[in-house]
């Protein structure tokens, strides 16, 4: 069993650690597939990469409902430490979250089994953070939407391979939807509701 | 040649030594201290505290010295403190039927268990100013009595058990009591919410809507069928311990109302209830808060919504003080290009209007002046 | 006593994630209004607490802060807010525009083009575009939720049957990303189209009515109009007395009680990094003589 003791350290420095990860994720969303680095240092479970770990540290609290992935939720590590460094409650039922952290993308869940919000109040949406392999190397995504001059490409390695076929789902509930985060090591890109897949290179 | 305004630190600066020389007033005149204002003005500090939502007499008497006596600015400056509070959870529900009781008073019957105790009231004061009271007064000590063992049961437990008036809601474990400093509020918003913003209300904006009830507008039939004024204690549960702690004791005043029938087919007519709490000694709050809250219920009692005083958007958006003077008072904020706006377009329509109007004849201008 | 201690920006760091949360969320829903639990500040309601909270969140230590009222820097409640962030956070302040990363403004857009790298906060007293057509939040709140904007239309079109124009002149309603109606804060319409496609990310606090709206960068913002009564922008016709400029918003100052008037830019920096490039208006001193044109 793991002692408070011995669980991996949160940030060192609270307030700017949380102030310069927010402005990374802020920038990430304002410009979606634009790579944002976090600089923050903190501890973190195996299974978290560093800038999953600094965007829960900065955003997570007892108002937020967070859900893991079967990878995440395999031991009590992440829960524990998620717990004792944000208060937020790790819940099992995806559809009530306020965020989802997604360990293994190749298994992400349909995404009808997140939150969408609702008309009224579509930002009742749950927000998925999702652990890729490489947001520098891979294929080219060439993206549209606001916050974006004309269009931007995103190269890379990220599961499941239809991720942009499935957040079509946006553009039909517009404005319910998902943003999406994606976090390959300290490398964070964001795809919110409203950004469009034009075409997919190599 | 013209030089933009510039300066507005400096101005800013002696503005507010100005304010600190004229709030201390005659220098040879002592200075007020927090005990004094606590202990000699006291019920202006009870407002403060249950408007600024935070029960600490002497952070509620020193606001009183600094706002210069204007309760607003002193709830205002209480309510910005709290806001900045770390928050640790909430205290287990207060007994009021628990309360030590030091006034007690019911419109609806004669005589009650425990009896009625009018305690300290203006009630039947004659409205005569007291020169005696200009200086240097020295008041009889109290009378005393030995303290009654009588429990001292709510009125409206009383009327409770033959069924008489509806029962109040029951606390439901599972759904959390909502906080409107916590999470923004949506409509229609539940009791617990309404009665929050209720009690942090302005008291003159709830005794205006109260009063419209009494005068037809939303008619409820009220009765006071309890004021009670006394110390309850406080106890937090603490997880680590497993048992609920004792914080200490507050001064409330509690007021329930009871009001005209609900009944249908298949229920039994019986009186509703309206409530009101405060800190302190608040009693005028307290009994228009009652009156607001039973109007308030009028979709929960499938009542005609008609009155202000029924309508929840209406009543919780405008209740504030905080927020009602902070925009009434931000017209005082310069809107110079706005304004500019609109004085382009007015000109642009006063010009259009006269080269689309005839002249008018000399003697109509002269008749209109 | 229980003797106040504040945190970096004055907010706890509480206050500042569910600040967060919420302006993440308005970036994703470009235009709508998202509710947030609105915190009592310092300084009264109405009078900025909505942009200080926002401003106040996304605030850090190597940022340059800049505040501006009616478009100027020198206004005394530009001041109380500059003050506060320097005394609260600790950040560097300037009154130019273009090196500041953060702009927290009340009613005006700077007349320097922005660009990417800066975040432009508005302080918003009523954020709902609706509000004056129908005072319910419910009702509102189902309008945006339809689309339903004809109410606006039929307001607007009723204007031009009464007055021959769209007789709102500030605070101008915008379409953002073709769904949501926006309200551009009480900013005069000359500004309005300074948000459409604007390199900087554009963030609106509104702080008594708890909301919190944002408009990403790079993102189509229409000013609602007809296509017979299209939208246009107005500003006196004039040039700066002390700058020439041709192409700013322009304050009326009141010279006499004789009804002489003067136009000067609205943008201090503006008009005064005009001047100091050697640009002269009517009203401007000494060197305006010795400089043929300007």
């Amino acid at each position: 069993m793991t002692t408070v003791a011995e669980l991996p350290a949160g940030f060192a420095d609270k307030v700017l650690s949380a102030q310069t990860t927010f402005r990374s994720v802020m920038d990430a969303m304002a410009r979606p597939g634009s790579v944002q680095r976090v600089i923050a240092e903190s501890g973190a479970p195996a299974s978290l990469m560093r800038g999953t770990a600094a965007i829960a540290l900065t955003l997570f609290d007892h108002d937020t409902p967070v859900w893991l992935d079967p990878l995440l939720s395999e031991t009590s590590d992440v829960a524990k430490w998620l717990k004792f460094h944000t208060s937020a409650p790790v819940i099992s039922d995806s559809s009530i979250s306020s965020f989802a952290v997604v360990g293994d993308a190749r298994a992400l869940p349909a995404l009808d089994r997140f939150a969408f919000g609702s008309s009224e109040y579509p930002d009742r949406s749950t927000t998925v953070i999702l652990q890729v392999e490489s947001l520098t190397v891979g294929p080219a995504f060439e993206l549209r939407g606001p916050g974006i001059d004309g269009t931007a490409v995103l190269r890379a390695t990220l599961q499941p391979a239809d991720l942009f076929e499935r957040l079509a789902v946006n553009a039909t509930l517009f404005p319910r939807g998902i943003d999406i985060v994606l976090v390959a090591d300290d490398a964070v890109v964001a795809i919110p509701r409203t950004t469009r897949l034009v075409a997919k290179g190599d | 040649m013209y030089v933009a305004v510039k300066g507005g630190e400096r101005a800013i600066e002696n503005a507010h030594r100005l304010l600190a020389h004229e709030r201390r007033g005659d220098r040879e005149v002592p200075e007020l201290s927090l005990a004094q204002i606590s202990g000699q003005l006291s019920l202006g500090v009870d407002r403060i505290m249950t408007e600024g939502s935070l029960y600490d007499r002497e952070l509620a008497a020193l606001a009183l010295k600094q706002a210069r006596g204007d309760m607003i600015e002193a709830i205002f400056l209480v309510r910005a403190f709290r806001a900045t509070l770390p928050r640790f959870g909430a205290s287990e529900p207060v007994d009021t039927g628990q309360m030590q009781v030091r006034r007690r008073i019911s419109s609806t019957f004669k005589d009650i268990p425990g009896g009625q105790i009018l305690g300290p009231t203006f009630d039947y004061t004659h409205r005569l100013l007291d020169p005696e009271l200009a200086e240097g007064s020295k008041p009889e000590a109290p009378a005393t009595a030995e303290a009654s063992a009588a429990t001292m049961p709510r009125v409206t437990d009383i009327l409770g058990r033959d069924g008489l008036i509806e029962p109040s809601p029951q606390l439901d474990a599972n759904s959390p009591v909502g906080d409107l400093t916590r999470e923004p509020l949506s409509f229609p918003a539940d009791r617990d919410l309404r009665l929050q913003n209720l009690a942090r209300a302005d008291e003159g904006f709830l005794l205006a809507l109260g009063y419209s009830t009494q005068r037809g507008y939303g008619r409820s039939h009220p009765f006071a069928g309890e004021i009670r004024l006394g110390e309850v204690e406080v106890e937090f549960m603490a997880e680590d311990v497993g048992f609920a702690v004792p914080l200490g004791a507050v001064t409330l005043t509690e007021c329930q109302m009871v009001n005209q029938f609900k009944g249908s087919a298949t229920e039994a007519p019986c009186f509703t209830r309206g409530y009101g709490l405060a800190f302190g000694q608040s009693e005028r709050k307290t009994m228009s808060m009652a009156l607001v809250d039973r109007s308030l219920r009028a979709r929960e009692l499938g009542e005609e919504i008609v009155a202000p005083a029924q309508d929840e958007e209406f009543v919780m958006s405008h209740s504030d003080n905080v927020q009602a003077t902070g925009f009434v008072e931000h017209l005082k904020l310069p809107h110079y290009v706005d304004f500019q706006s609109e004085l382009g377009l007015l000109r642009k329509l006063r010009q259009e209007f006269s080269e689309a109007t005839v002249e008018i004849p000399e003697p109509m201008q002269e008749a209109a002046e | 006593m229980n003797a106040p201690v504040y945190n970096f920006a004055y907010l706890d760091e509480q206050t500042k994630r569910m600040i967060r949360r919420a302006i993440l969320k308005g970036i994703a829903i470009p235009g709508y209004q998202v509710p947030f639990a609105s915190r009592e500040m310092p300084m009264p309601y109405g009078w900025g607490t909505g942009g200080v909270q926002v401003t106040a969140a996304i605030l850090g230590p190597d940022d340059v802060l800049k505040v501006i009222d009616q478009g100027s820097d020198d206004t005394t409640n530009a001041i109380s807010i500059r003050k506060f962030f320097a005394r609260t956070a600790g950040v560097a302040t300037t009154t130019a525009t273009a090196d500041a990363t953060v702009i927290q403004t009340r009613h005006r857009i700077p007349e320097a083009p922005l660009h990417g790298g800066q975040v432009l906060v508005y302080q918003v007293p009523i954020p709902e575009p609706l509000r004056f057509l129908e005072p319910r939040e419910t009702e509102t709140r189902r309008m945006h939720a339809l689309g339903e904007y004809g109410l606006m239309h039929v307001k607007l079109y009723e204007d031009i049957a009464r007055f021959g124009h769209i007789a709102t002149s500030y605070a101008y309603p915008v379409k953002v990303n073709a769904r949501y109606v926006m309200d551009p804060s009480p900013t005069p319409k000359f500004d309005n189209p300074k948000m459409d496609n604007c390199p900087a990310l554009q963030l609106f606090g509104a702080g008594r009515e708890k909301r919190i709206y944002a408009i990403p960068p790079y993102t189509s913002v229409v000013s609602l109009d007809f296509e017979d009564h299209p939208f246009t922008r107005y500003r006196f016709d004039a040039p700066c007395a002390l700058c020439g400029a041709g192409d700013s918003y322009l304050d009326e100052i009141v010279t006499d009680d004789q009804g002489s008037r003067m136009f000067v830019c609205s943008d201090t920096d503006y008009c005064e990094g005009r001047q100091a490039e050697g640009h002269r208006g009517s009203e401007s001193a000494a060197p305006h003589k010795e400089r043929p044109h300007g």
